[in-house]
């Protein structure tokens, strides 16, 4: 079967900085991948390149065959962008709500502004996805009010809306106090349950062994190491992958 | 204390009208100043966000002198010095273009204090989700930036409210014109310049609650 994401050759400098040095993978529908890897290691701006919230110095990144960023050889403006990211649900690490919003218009503003459903039919939506996330009871609050976990949780249910063909999780709980950790990692479990097809970055190493099908450890801009998550956590085969995987463990 | 009070009770009658037409011209001036302040500044911030180094240079150009100079030097300049290169403004038109000018360099650091204020992650939300740059800035950006904003705005209206008194001294008909003709006529500067203050004060009292008020909630 074809890959429902496919990345090759994907570079990125920030000024005479080369953060990804030339990556390459491919996801399958439902396929659920973690990256790993030490601060710096480039996995966050891997994954905000699948996007073009970077825009990638080289390479070609392919959602379900149509080529994200680049149209006729020429780089697409923001405005062009548009579709094709709506094509794909991101998380942040700090949720990035929008706090003039209720939580309910939250999760639907994009469906009536994007996707121009009615006021009505968005709202459903909205209220369909709050309850993937255990959030109705919030509907009509104000993001500010909610806690860091149910932030994130609404903010998941935001990217749900979408409707993505594919969901971006940049460390969904690297912002969260310890206690509110699992709520969130909860929620995208029983997502990845779905059969949804989902790439996280992540330093929950025990969740990422768990949920995810494949892991990717990334370190100095390259992937050093991949493959089925139990093994690549477990018996990791390179050195660089074992000595990060001690000392996340102390 | 009741002969110090005793013209208002005496001349109140006469004075009213007087005083209530010269409050009109106050508040059109001011009005019709800070609109085209707003207008002016956003074209300044867009001057200022520009790609293009000349318009960024201008932008900085004039913040800076109009910073420097006095409102009331750039009245002088507007209605006394530009007919002598044949540029007549009317006094009313004057005062406005002079007040905005000055004030369109506030608005726009304002409006940029305002989006500065936004986190990047906002945009990049918005991004993310499918909006065009335009609906981002309309969904997302501007309603947050005026929310920032209104309160310091309202500040900016009531201070150019106060300022548009200068507008007397190139014969604009407003409240401190009136008073000072009044007081000529009436032998009594003492009460009429406090009408004439409480008169500010009725225009701009019920700005300057409203912007505690907006401010109240933002500092929660």
């Amino acid at each position: 079967m074809d890959a429902l994401l496919s990345v090759a050759g994907l570079r990125k400098s920030f000024g005479s900085v080369e953060v990804l040095k030339g990556i390459d993978f491919s996801v399958k529908a439902g396929e659920k991948i973690a990256l790993i890897g030490p601060s710096g290691s480039g996995k966050s701006t891997c994954l905000r390149c699948m996007n073009f919230l970077e825009t990638p110095t080289a390479g070609e990144i392919l959602l379900d065959g149509e080529r994200i960023g680049m149209r006729n050889g020429r780089m697409m403006s923001d405005r062009q962008l548009a579709p094709q990211r709506a094509e794909m649900g991101m998380v942040f690490q700090l949720f990035n709500l929008w706090p003039h919003l209720t939580v309910t218009e939250n999760v639907a503003i994009a469906a009536r502004k994007v996707r121009g459903l009615a006021y009505k039919e968005a709202r459903e939506l909205a209220l369909d996805m709050l309850a993937k996330v255990h959030m109705t009871h919030r509907a009509d609050a104000s993001p500010l009010e909610l806690s860091g976990g149910q932030q994130q949780r609404v903010a998941i249910a935001r990217a749900l809306a979408q409707k993505p063909k594919l969901m971006l999780f940049d460390e969904p709980t690297s912002a969260l106090d310890p206690e509110l950790v699992c709520e969130v990692l909860n929620v995208i479990e029983e997502l990845a349950g779905e059969g949804r097809t989902m790439l996280l970055v992540t330093h929950e190493i025990a969740f990422a062994r768990d949920v995810a099908d494949r892991v990717m450890f990334l370190d100095g801009g390259v992937i050093v190491e991949e493959g089925p998550a139990s093994a690549v956590i477990n018996t990791p085969r390179e050195e660089r992958t074992r000595s990060f995987l001690k000392q996340i463990r102390h | 204390m009741t002969g110090f009070l005793q013209p208002y009770f005496e001349y109140g009658g006469e004075w009213w009208p007087l005083l209530a037409e010269a409050m009109l011209n106050t508040a059109l001036l001011s009005v019709a100043g800070f609109f085209l302040s707003v207008v002016l500044g956003l074209a300044l911030l867009l001057c200022q966000m520009s790609g293009s180094a000349v318009l960024r240079g201008f932008a900085a150009l004039y913040v800076t002198t109009v910073r420097g100079v006095p409102l009331l030097a750039i009245l002088f300049l507007l209605y006394f010095g530009l007919p002598g290169v044949g540029i007549t403004f009317n006094a009313f038109t004057a005062a406005v273009l002079g007040l905005s000018l000055c004030f369109a360099a506030q608005v726009s650091e304002l409006f940029r204090a305002g989006l500065k204020a936004i986190p990047k992650g906002q945009r990049e939300a918005a991004l993310a989700a499918g909006f065009t740059p335009a609906q981002c800035f309309t969904f997302v950006i501007l309603p947050q930036v005026v929310r920032v904003i209104l309160s310091p705005m309202i500040v900016t209206f009531v201070s150019l409210l106060k300022d548009s008194s200068l507008a007397s001294l190139i014969t604009v008909n407003e409240l401190v014109l009136t008073g000072r003709a009044m007081a000529t006529e009436y032998f009594l500067p003492l009460q009429i310049y406090i009408a004439v203050g409480l008169c500010y004060f009725m225009i701009g009292w019920p700005f300057s609650v409203l912007s505690r008020r907006l401010a109240a909630p933002a500092a929660r």
